[in-house]
């Protein structure tokens, strides 16, 4: 057998692995993998314009496809620019492989130009990572990182490769499917723990199932059980941010998200249930508020394939470690076979429908300004027959989208849930659009955020990308400045923007189309232009300024302490609230 | 507004390792990253083919963030196996500590006594000088060097503790 340089074994290996997208930015240090790369048949390379965007539209790419998503990049400040993404993928568990360059062996350690210690940076926000010095075993180090990125729970890995091992020659043979002499994460729930789980569900009076991520990084078999589950356990759902989807927003057993812009529903239920099912979520503190009264009268159980985290917030009374489809899968299984009837919970849902009575999602109307809630609302009335795409940046826009555009399916909403990513969604958009050439990706941006990742414009454009903008633009940074206004008497310390570029000119600079829309009788006209035009569009959506998302429940209180309306917001916080992020 | 401590309980672990560069700074950085404490911890390879090292951390936390520490532990790529010694019951807790002691007359031979009493032995001598080495329990070395202040300690040199359980059964 003939050998191969290290960057020949590399584009082979990811053609093994059935890689079709490869999201990059070339440096000295990956020149010979470049070269390799070149108008390479199988593996398209997605130039992107800054190395942050390249992690986040392989996170993008990752979540709407349930593939993982590869990225490539230099040494040096190549690497220390996808950090971030790495960081974002960790906490919000997506699939995802990260190829850096390095400088040679021989001058790792001597400050050589753009040399950074990668493996060491990354070593705590990725799962795992390699510094590869043999290219006889960068073949098989390929192969074992796509296996840890997607087995368990799904993370990033990084692989770092010396420019002189991209150079040096070796053999190379497909391995066979990888048994990890260590990582060996179990998917498969123990029958007792289901069987208990099964029991509790069907004796519960006021259960809830509080669903997350782990639901959707399941793949969408996951979904429909989770639908079977909720049908046969007539239990009401609610989800974390990065559940959305799971479960249809049009089901009556959904009550929306939880936490802290959660629904009303939703946290009264949790806050009263006697039995609340974790599936695939992690009691974020931005879901649980105040521990010592989160869902104090309830037992718990967690499901999760990440046996850390169980125990790590909420104390659980019983923990499943299991992939979510397989448990749930299980769970239905068993539920059947012992032929639990439907529980009669028709107390506990005029309970709930009472909560629901509130409206608490409802907001002030205005026709004078176009209210940023009324916006989404409105998008979502103009795309939902399209089952869009959707990614967000991260702020209040954020949230509006969360709690007013409803998702139907799985794999549909992309967003930085964990780290709170500013700049996540234009390249988000861009990484799904490749994944999903037809379908119709719409990233709904804050004027701020937008700016965080601002240069992708040119990424959608040079690969005739149709991905649309849509910028919920108040003039502030929102959530920073609703923050102002709850915890330090409306002291607006450097939240406003200011020096805002016209968006609409800066998207025909960039050849994209550009829309203003100013008066809310031109809000539905607006959005139909830009979902008519054929190729990418930026709306600059003028919103009312000082429009805050609520509920919210303001950190350190508790689920019953939610603000649910503008009016009973005091303005100032003790130092124990102020700690709290 | 001040900041709260917990009440901590310490424990002994041992973890099982593929030998493979940045183990360590992984374990370490995996403390510090998370906030939990290391009191010590020792690191060995302990097979003939050098692919398995075993670490011994000895830890305080409080029990619901002790079994954070094995569990973030455990789900380490390269880490084949966590076993907390504490819990497990009974184990044997040792240490090596190399002791320098300078001065001459009554001291010195206060010193070599204490030594005896101690089961220290000497590995260097000068004539105003000893190098006791000394093993057992953390305890017992504290006892060893804090009587040796008194002699004329100038230097310690501690190896931090290696565990293993009692018993018949492997880890």
């Amino acid at each position: 057998m003939t050998e191969k340089s290290g960057a020949a074994i590399l584009v082979e290996a990811l053609v093994d692995l059935g890689v079709e997208v490869v999201f990059g930015y070339p440096g000295g240090a990956v020149l010979p993998i470049y070269d390799a790369l070149f108008e390479h048949s199988r593996i398209k390379h997605i130039l992107v314009r800054h190395e942050q965007a390249a992690t986040h539209a392989a996170e993008g790419y990752a979540r709407s496809t349930g593939k993982p998503g590869v990225v490539l990049v230099t040494s040096g400040p190549g690497a220390t620019n996808a950090v971030t993404g790495i960081t974002d993928a960790l906490l919000d568990s997506i699939p995802m492989v990260v190829i850096t360059g390095q400088v040679p062996t021989a001058l790792i350690g001597t400050d050589a130009f753009q040399e950074a210690d990668t493996v060491g940076i990354t070593r705590h926000c990725c799962k795992h990572n390699y510094l590869v010095k043999d290219p006889a075993k960068l073949g098989h180090v390929i192969h074992e990182a796509f296996h840890i990125a997607t087995a368990g729970r799904p993370g990033p890995v990084v692989i770092d490769i010396p420019k002189d091992v991209q150079v040096a020659t070796a053999r190379y043979t497909k391995p066979g499917p990888i048994q990890h002499k260590t990582y060996r994460p179990k998917v498969k729930a123990d029958r007792a723990a289901i069987e208990q789980v099964v029991d509790m569900l069907a004796a519960a009076e006021r259960p809830v199932l509080y669903t997350g991520g782990g639901i959707i990084n399941s793949g969408p078999g996951a979904s429909q059980l989770l639908r079977e589950l909720a049908r046969i356990s007539g239990a009401p759902v609610t989800s974390t941010l990065m559940g959305l989807g799971a479960l249809p927003a049009s089901s009556p057993q959904w009550l929306g998200m939880l936490g802290m812009h959660g629904t009303y529903e939703a946290n009264m239920a949790m806050n009263e249930a006697d039995l609340v099912v974790a599936i695939g979520a992690r009691f974020d503190d931005r879901v649980t508020g105040r521990l010592d009264a989160f869902s104090p009268r309830s037992r718990k159980v967690h499901i999760d394939i990440d046996r850390s985290s169980v125990n790590k917030i909420v104390r659980a009374d019983l923990g499943i470690i299991a992939d979510a489809g397989h448990a749930m899968e299980d769970m239905v299984r068993v539920w059947k076979a012992r032929q639990h009837p439907k529980p009669d919970l028709s107390a506990w849902w005029s309970k709930i429908d009472g909560w629901r009575a509130k409206r608490c999602l409802d907001f002030p109307e205005s026709t004078k300004e176009i209210m940023p809630q009324r916006a989404i609302r409105a998008l979502y009335e103009a795309t939902k027959h399209r089952a869009p795409i959707v990614s967000t940046e991260v702020g209040q826009h954020q949230m509006w989208a969360a709690q007013h555009f409803g998702f139907e399916a799985p794999n549909k909403w992309l967003t930085s849930g964990g780290l709170g990513t500013m700049g996540y969604g234009l390249p988000a958009a861009i990484g799904a659009q490749l994944g999903n050439p037809g379908a119709l990706c719409i990233d709904i941006a804050g004027e701020a955020s937008i700016q965080m990742n601002i240069q992708e414009l040119a990424t959608a454009t040079q690969y005739r990308l149709p991905v649309k903008v849509f910028i919920l633009n108040n003039e502030y940074m929102g959530m920073v400045r609703q923050w102002q206004e709850l915890t330090y008497s409306s002291r607006y310390s450097n939240s406003y923007s200011d020096s805002l570029p016209d968006f609409v000119k800066l998207g025909e600079a960039y050849g994209w189309k550009g829309i203003r829309i100013e008066d809310p009788a031109d809000l539905e006209s607006g959005i139909q232009a830009m979902l008519d035009h054929d190729g990418p569009v930026i709306v600059d959506c003028m919103v009312a300024k000082l429009a805050n998302c609520f509920p919210m429940i303001p950190s350190g209180a508790a689920h019953t302490d939610m603000i649910l309306q503008a009016n009973e917001v005091s303005g100032e916080m003790d130092d124990e609230a102020k700690a709290l992020v | 507004m001040h900041i709260k401590t917990e009440q901590t309980e310490r424990h002994t672990l041992a973890v099982l390792v593929d030998n493979e560069p940045g183990i360590l700074a992984r374990i370490a950085g995996l403390f510090s990253g998370r906030g939990y404490n290391i009191e010590s911890l020792t690191v060995s390879e302990i097979t003939v083919d050098k692919a398995v090292s075993r670490i011994t951390i000895v830890t305080s936390a409080s029990p619901p963030v002790m079994e954070q520490i094995i569990a973030q532990l455990d789900r380490l790529v390269p880490v084949h196996k966590v076993v907390d010694l504490t819990v497990q019951g009974a184990h044997v807790e040792r240490e090596l500590a190399l002791v320098k002691v300078v001065g001459t007359g009554e001291h010195r031979i206060e010193a070599l006594r204490l030594a005896e009493v101690y089961r220290a032995r000497v590995v260097d001598a000068t004539v105003s000088s000893f190098v006791f080495e000394v093993t057992g329990s953390i305890e017992k070395i504290d006892k060893f060097t804090e009587l040796m202040a008194e002699v004329g300690l100038v230097e310690v040199a501690r190896t931090g503790i290696a565990a293993i359980a009692r018993g018949r059964e492997a880890a």
